[in-house]
């Protein structure tokens, strides 16, 4: 057995590196370091069809991101889906015509909401309304109305 | 047939004998928390023997593991175009599968082994005996410090273990297989939940560090007093726990995902 201080140095040492493995793997490999736990406020934006847009899902505005998917309801009496965006504090001037639509990113990835502005000079606040939308685009429907118009040329 | 049916019955009664036998030790050892408050001294050395012993047979499987994860998976992902998603695979595995699992499973051939080995022959040469002479308790003094350290290390080690796989896998895919650094670490952020993946890991490497000292000190305390009856229990211990890891993971996971 070695000498009591050496084992306490050696057990005190691999506490030590454990929990720096633990840090970094919440703050570097987990998204708990990226989270932004920066303020927000929330705006609302109603679409007919939200694909399979998730909470959490990223919103961006030319490509910057500039807030998080918080919630995502539905409307029963507009049977539209009301989608909470939360916007970063930071980014207080965007106008409140702006422009939302669900994209994706690549063929197959994840959907997120993207951001047009519009040029209004008024922002949007807290609690405000997108009025403008476009819903996500769904393969089978594309799919299914080019198929249509094939079938609509060869009749004439 | 009475026969077979009697072995079935006979070998029945052992097992939850044995089973009632274990729960009443567990909570035995329990009950000798409050002795480690006052005498630390007892915990930092078991968790020398089983944790700081155990460092790096751990730091090289993660390594090792989390290298060859990258070089399988880019392999495969390539061939897709989405050797971008790379460094994703290789933290989800390694958080939610690996790290906990094979940390059980070498933890139970290191340190679990051992530490029957240590307990049946103390058993074996008097020296639990002597303790109780002495009216000293032996499950307080020797059992429940070994219990206590096997249990906080483990998920200690598995931590060890999927930060030195994902550091091999990004030294395998990025520094020789050419995946985007940037890519890899973004990537990963994104798609890796600190509550879905990292906790649930966590969670799971306690409840198999729980597992595992529980069979090896069990098996270590119960066992014949003999060198037959020693080696018996260590190679028990090992069997015991890997299966039990291996079984209890599935139902964590089926548990744990949504």
């Amino acid at each position: 057995m070695k000498t009591n201080k050496t084992v306490e140095i050696l057990v005190g040492l691999f506490v030590a590196a454990a929990l720096l493995a633990l840090f970094f793997l919440a703050m570097k490999v987990s998204n708990l370091g990226a989270l932004d736990t920066s303020e927000t406020y929330r705006v609302t934006a109603r679409f007919d069809n939200i694909g399979s847009l998730k909470e959490k899902a990223p919103v961006k505005m030319a490509g910057v991101e500039v807030g998080r998917v918080s919630h995502i309801g539905f409307d029963q009496a507009r049977y539209q889906a009301v989608v909470e965006l939360a916007i970063y504090k930071k980014f207080d001037q965007i106008p409140d015509d702006t422009f939302a639509k669900i994209l994706t990113a690549g063929l197959l990835g994840e959907q997120y909401v993207g951001l047009e502005p519009g040029g209004s000079d008024t922002y949007l606040k807290e609690g405000g309304e997108i009025d403008v939308t476009q819903s996500a685009m769904v393969l089978e429907e594309v799919i299914g109305q080019f198929i249509f118009e094939k079938a609509g040329e060869r009749k004439k | 047939m009475t026969g077979w049916l009697a072995r079935l019955g006979a070998g029945w009664i052992r097992a939850v004998r044995h089973l009632g036998r274990a729960l009443l030790l567990l909570l035995r050892i329990l009950e000798g928390i409050d002795e480690l408050i006052r005498r630390p001294r007892l915990l930092v050395e078991q968790l020398f023997s089983v944790g700081v012993l155990t460092v790096l047979i751990i730091a090289v499987s993660g390594l090792f593991v989390g290298m060859v994860l990258s070089l399988q998976g880019y392999h495969i992902l390539s061939q897709f175009k989405a050797d971008s998603a790379l460094g994703v695979m290789v933290a989800a595995s390694l958080l939610r599968e690996l790290g906990p699992v094979v940390t059980a499973l070498l933890f139970s051939g290191r340190a679990g082994s051992a530490l029957t080995a240590e307990i049946g022959l103390m058993k074996a040469t008097e020296q639990l005996s002597g303790l109780e002479m002495m009216a000293v308790d032996p499950v307080r003094r020797v059992l429940t410090p070994r219990f206590m350290a096997g249990f906080l290390a483990m998920p200690l080690l598995a931590a060890l273990f999927s930060a030195l796989g994902v550091i091999g896998g990004w030294f395998v895919g990025v520094g020789l297989l050419g995946v985007d650094d940037g890519t890899w670490w973004v990537q990963m952020q994104a798609r890796i939940d600190w509550h879905q993946d990292l906790l649930n890991g966590i969670i799971k490497s306690l409840v198999f560090g729980w597992v595992c000292t529980w069979i090896a000190v069990f098996q270590g305390y119960n066992c014949l007093p003999t060198s037959a009856g020693v080696s018996g229990a260590t190679t028990r211990t090992v069997v015991h726990s890997s299966l039990a890891v291996l079984g209890l993971d599935f139902v964590l996971t089926a548990l744990m995902i949504k």
